[in-house]
């Protein structure tokens, strides 16, 4: 979609409204809710800016994750591109042990992976402060703090 | 009071009313000040009946009075039984005062006296009045717990048993049938599996007992243990692990123990008063609780989008799963973390 104002500046309205007329006319559950709303707004403009970026990056990481851990005789190796099929092979290959804690192309993976679904979904996460504390990398293509 | 929508099977709200009012009358001789019913967890109804202004009651009942089937629950009655037994052994809980019998229109469920104090976790962590008592929760938490794993199982009444494989391949499921797949939480799930804590012998276990349900006032500290609906036989270590679930710290991450207090004192508290501690049993299990508390985030989004909730905050709550997954990659990767 090419047309203005684009996505992020009509959700950055709707939140404006939010925080500056309808919410200071609300009181109790109703209120806690308007801000549970303006949180929930944030995650979606920040998901808009980042989650092409983050997949692209993912899928990459996934397919030659897989293709490593895949016996060549057996399979052509993971060639898809849908995220949420690579996302269940994964899952098989680490269920079956074949894919293990001491795999550090697969930690790397998922610290990077975890690290993208906190910037959009919990950059507040005390956790994630921490993770940052020990070092651990955004997710690629993540430019914003 | 506007009329409100009856439940089916059950009697209608204003009814409840009604009825909590015949109660009172009946039980205590005089009429009630005021009822009202609180704003409580979905999987309760809560009622609070006011006699005097030192002298109030909460009344707990299934929504609707219905038991779900196969809900993965206590009934009423055993709580009951489990509240009375933890009473008579010493140990914080709500004094029952009434339970409702079959014949009665308000069964099933019971009636407690009132206990004074906050539940709310972040008010406990941050409000100043909490301050002096603070530094004592962890060890208190500690001496509660080894006074409700000390209670012979033979007196309980009939409960589930769930060890780590049990409590592993439920929660394993519960996340294979939610279907999007989770390889952090299948990390930890494979982790769980090769390190399950040899089975010993089955204590009660609270089952949540964490920083939200425990009732603090800044006198005495500990005032009450809510919430024994969870309750079941199992490892103790799970009670000792569950309130150092990173989640339940409420952002005070370098309090291991529910955001106030640290795991030594912790131990403490409860190897002075009987119980015998494995610390790295107790450490697998805030590992589980960190996978079993994402798996229940995750889950919720069903309830949203089934529309038994369609609030907000439920449709909110399932990206919370992330922070268990960072907290579980910190746990597992991470040997000497204070985390």
């Amino acid at each position: 979609m090419q047309d203005k104002p684009d996505a992020s500046t009509l959700i950055e309205a709707v939140s404006s409204f939010l925080v500056n007329v309808a919410a200071p006319k609300l009181e109790g559950r109703d209120r806690f809710h308007a801000r549970i709303a303006e949180n929930v707004l944030a995650i979606t403009a920040r998901e808009a800016q980042y989650a092409g970026v983050f997949e692209a990056a993912q899928t990459n990481r996934l397919q030659n994750l897989l293709s490593a851990a895949t016996d060549h005789n057996a399979t052509q190796g993971e060639t898809k591109d849908d995220i949420v099929i690579l996302n269940h092979s994964l899952c098989q290959y680490i269920a079956d042990g074949k894919l293990n804690l001491q795999n550090s192309e697969l930690i790397q993976h998922l610290i990077k992976t975890t690290m993208g679904k906190l910037a959009i979904n919990q950059p507040n996460y005390a956790g994630y402060q921490k993770a940052r504390a020990l070092g651990w990398p955004e997710e690629d293509g993540y430019d914003g703090l | 009071m506007p009329p409100r929508q009856t439940e089916p099977g059950s009697p209608a709200v204003s009814s409840i009313d009604a009825l909590l009012q015949a109660f009172a009358s009946e039980k205590f001789g005089r009429d009630a000040q005021s009822i009202r019913r609180l704003t409580g967890g979905a999987s309760q109804e809560i009622w609070q009946i006011n006699m005097a202004e030192d002298e109030a009651y909460i009344v707990r009942r299934p929504p609707g009075g219905e038991i779900k089937p196969g809900a993965n629950q206590v009934t009423p009655d055993d709580e009951v039984k489990l509240l009375q037994i933890a009473f008579k052994a010493g140990i914080c809980v709500p004094e029952i005062v009434h339970s409702f019998q079959h014949d009665e229109p308000l069964y099933p469920g019971y009636v407690m006296r009132f206990i004074a104090g906050e539940t709310m976790a972040r008010k406990i962590l941050r409000d100043t009045e909490f301050d002096s008592i603070r530094g004592k929760l962890a060890y208190q938490c500690g001496a509660a717990l080894a006074a409700i794993h000390a209670i012979p199982v033979a007196d309980c009444p009939d409960l589930p048993t769930s060890f780590a494989e049990d409590e592993l391949e439920k929660y394993s499921d519960i996340l294979h049938q939610h279907g999007h797949p989770q390889p952090v939480f299948e990390l930890a799930i494979r982790w769980l599996r090769d390190n399950l804590p040899p089975t010993r012998a089955a204590s009660l276990v609270h089952g949540d007992f964490r920083n939200g349900n425990l009732m603090i006032r800044p006198d005495i500290g500990l005032a009450s243990i809510l919430d024994w609906e969870l309750t079941h036989l199992g490892d103790p270590m799970e009670d000792l692990g569950w309130i150092c679930v990173p989640s339940w710290r409420f952002g005070a991450i370098d309090n291991p123990v529910g955001g106030f207090g640290r795991r030594q004192d912790l131990y403490a508290g409860y190897t002075d008063n009987g119980g015998q501690i494995d610390e790295t049993i107790a450490r697998y299990w805030e590992i589980f609780g960190a996978l079993k508390w994402g798996i229940m985030c995750l889950i919720m989004v069903e309830i949203f989008e089934a529309g038994v909730d369609t609030s907000i905050e439920r449709a909110a709550i399932g990206r919370r799963a992330s922070e268990t997954q960072i907290d579980l990659l910190i746990m597992l990767t991470q040997e000497n973390a204070t985390y």
